[in-house]
């Protein structure tokens, strides 16, 4: 184990430079989000991720935010138990009929002021899950979203340039 | 066929392939349960269908045979009455169908929670009725206190209910309550042509996109008649390992987090990462959605994935050993996995436990080796299987797995055929039926589809191993200290979307 960690010393960082911010998603956000958050909660976020009924693909992805490559953390950013903690909804999957009740509970557990983000296609509107008896629809059509992040699932960069956006509003 | 020769008065359907189906009455059906209950035959999947149940079995020389049972009346003999791993198959048959096992001790639904707007999706549809509260099974007793968690976990995954009861730290009890993400893929799938259905079949459980896609497009091919080129296969089963590593990796790092040892943790997720950075390279995308399509593959090899496979191999053979090594001789890590979460033997068995929950507990079954699915036909692999069922056993498996899915990666790369990657499809088939077993990082995945006469879907069923190992869950965590509960759970990695469909 004492080589693995002098390996990890010595050979320097896996973290590679964080993406530039996207300028779509930028203009998104500036219309949902005001200076007054900002004030508030300073360069940090706290995220509570919530399935509503992905196929766990975007969850994958979003675990990945945490291995070395992308180091969340560095960011400011944060995952953390409880929507009680957090800041910023994290929501993946077409909201299933059976999540709706749970993801609405989870939103109204957050604190105000509080972002959501939408991961992948079928949160952005069901995507390929769309129209069927046992979907609610995208996640706008039952919390509030502020940013969309698309995808299927949306590579870990992709994920973090979002969030980047998010915080440099 | 083998299973079908222990069933009586049954009446085999016309194409139908690869493995045969049977029309049967009530004698036929309970000669099958006396079977299954027996041991005689393994539960391979149950399902519904228009006014009708089928029964995938699978006996102990690894042939298959489908059993119809029609219900005119919209009932059908219990099979979990007597064979408990059918239970929550006949709830999910009810709630989607409406057709109703009779003498089942569990009549409560599975899937339907009382929020959808009709009743019995995909048989006679009725409007929905006020759901009944639902009763969990009760432990008694002084002192025994309950703790629901869920759906809404902690972590970063996927949502379902837990119900424990507990006397101190000790599990007395587990339920589980799934359905949460049901997302009716079943439905979806209905009338939709074989590309759109190979995508959804893509997304019943992400991280088992490539063995879902594989057991599909076999599937498929095997209702048509067609045979996907050699180079196709063997892409597919690279595909298929590349996903095999990436998972265990992953698996492997999160059990030993949820031990508070970070450094395996962290070290497994880089290996996970460049395994879906080599995927990308290889195929354009790193788990490798919709690459595998019916007829062959979507995309060729890229000229740079040979030599990404060679630098993921020359890394892994580099770290991994490493890692293990370290799990192997870091005693407050042993401590919590060894004996923690055992899954007894006659569990596994009668459950047909799959993947690694299986292996670890002596079931000695792969489907890659006992269906001898091509290219696996073609290439030497060895399945690792232990003893001893408990969290220790679980990850000492996919430690083997992961070896052995580089060594099949590497003959993959030196005996890759030349040629063609996909052939086309007959448009307009006459209506037929295919079935296939893919064997999944988790476990082995059942599809079974009917095309109808314009190839478009007009039944598909998705079966995950997890619908076999959740309840083995239950029992694997009895008497254990709740808070063990987190390594338990990863140590199975079920899939909940995979299960809830």
């Amino acid at each position: 184990m004492r080589k693995i960690l002098l390996d990890s010393v010595t050979h320097g960082p896996l973290t590679e430079p964080a993406p530039q911010p996207d300028e779509a998603m930028l203009a998104e956000l500036a219309t949902s989000l005001d200076r007054a958050a900002r004030a508030r909660l300073g360069r940090s976020l706290s995220i509570r991720e919530v399935d509503a009924g992905s196929c766990n693909g975007c969850e994958l992805e979003i675990h990945a935010l945490n291995n070395a490559f992308y180091d969340l953390e560095r960011l400011g950013l944060r995952f953390v138990a409880s929507p009680r903690h957090a800041d910023v909804l994290m929501v993946t999957g077409p909201v299933t009929r059976n999540m709706r009740e749970a993801l609405l509970r989870t939103y109204q557990a957050t604190p105000s002021p509080k972002w959501v983000i939408a991961v992948g296609d079928c949160a952005a509107n069901g995507g390929i899950f769309a129209g069927s008896y046992a979907v609610a629809g995208g996640v706008n059509d039952v919390v509030p979203v502020d940013l969309h992040i698309r995808g299927c699932p949306p590579p870990p960069a992709e994920i973090l340039k979002g969030l980047i956006a998010l915080l440099r509003l | 066929m083998a299973p079908l020769d222990l069933i009586s008065n049954a009446r085999p359907v016309e194409a139908h392939r690869p493995w045969p189906r049977a029309i049967v009455r009530d004698d036929g059906w309970h000669a099958a349960i006396d079977h299954l209950e027996a041991g005689a035959l393994t539960l391979l999947g149950l399902w519904g269908d228009a006014g009708a149940v089928h029964m995938a079995v699978l006996d102990a020389r690894a042939k298959i045979a489908v059993l119809t049972y029609p219900c005119g009346n919209g009932r059908y003999p219990s099979v979990g009455a007597r064979h408990p791993p059918a239970l929550r198959l006949e709830r999910a048959i009810r709630d989607l169908f409406g057709l109703d096992a009779v003498g089942s001790p569990d009549t409560r639904p599975w899937l339907d929670l009382g929020f959808w707007d009709v009743a019995h999706p995909l048989g006679a549809e009725a409007p929905a009725q006020p759901a009944a509260p639902y009763a969990f099974l009760p432990a008694e007793g002084e002192a025994l206190h309950q703790i629901p968690v869920g759906p809404v976990h902690a972590g970063i995954i996927e949502p379902g209910h837990f119900r424990f009861t507990a006397a101190g730290e000790h599990v007395v009890r587990l339920e589980q309550r799934l359905g949460y993400v049901h997302k009716g893929i079943e439905k979806l799938m209905q009338g939709a042509t074989l590309g759109d259905a190979a995508k959804l079949a893509g997304r019943t459980s992400g991280d088992s996109t490539v063995a879902y896609a594989y057991a599909f497009a076999q599937a498929a091919e095997a209702a048509l008649l067609v045979t996907a080129p050699p180079r196709a296969t063997f892409l597919r089963a690279l595909m298929a390992e590349l996903e095999r590593l990436a998972n265990h990796f992953g698996d492997i790092g999160a059990i030993c987090n949820d031990a508070s040892f970070a450094l395996i943790h962290a070290q497994c997720g880089i290996l996970r990462e460049r395994t879906l950075r080599a995927a990308q390279i290889c195929f354009g995308h790193r788990l490798m959605m919709d690459a595998i399509v019916p007829g062959g593959v979507a995309r060729d090899l890229t000229a740079q994935g040979p030599e990404a496979l060679r630098a993921l191999r020359n890394e892994v053979r580099k770290i991994f050993p490493r890692l293990t090594a370290i799990y192997d001789s870091t005693a407050s890590l042993q401590d919590r996995t060894v004996t923690t979460g055992i899954v007894n033997a006659e569990y596994a068995r009668r459950f047909g436990a799959g993947g690694y929950v299986g292996r670890a507990s002596g079931r000695d079954f792969d489907a890659r080796r006992a269906l001898r699915y091509a290219p696996y036909d073609q290439l030497a692999f060895e399945v690792p299987v232990l003893e001893t069922g408990d969290v220790d056993a679980r990850v000492r498996i996919r430690i083997s797995e992961v070896e052995q899915s580089l060594a099949l990666i590497e003959q993959i790369l030196a005996q890759l055929p030349a040629g063609d990657i996909r052939v086309a499809l007959d448009a307009k088939p006459p209506a037929r039926e295919g079935i296939a077993l893919a064997e999944a990082f988790r476990g082995d995945v059942l599809v079974w589809l009917r095309l109808d006469d314009a190839g478009r879907v007009a039944r598909c069923h998705l079966r995950d191993a997890s619908w076999f190992q959740w309840p083995l869950l239950e029992t694997a965590i009895e008497g254990n200290i709740v808070a063990d509960f987190p390594l338990c759970n990863k140590s199975f990695n079920c899939s909940y979307s995979g299960h809830d469909l």
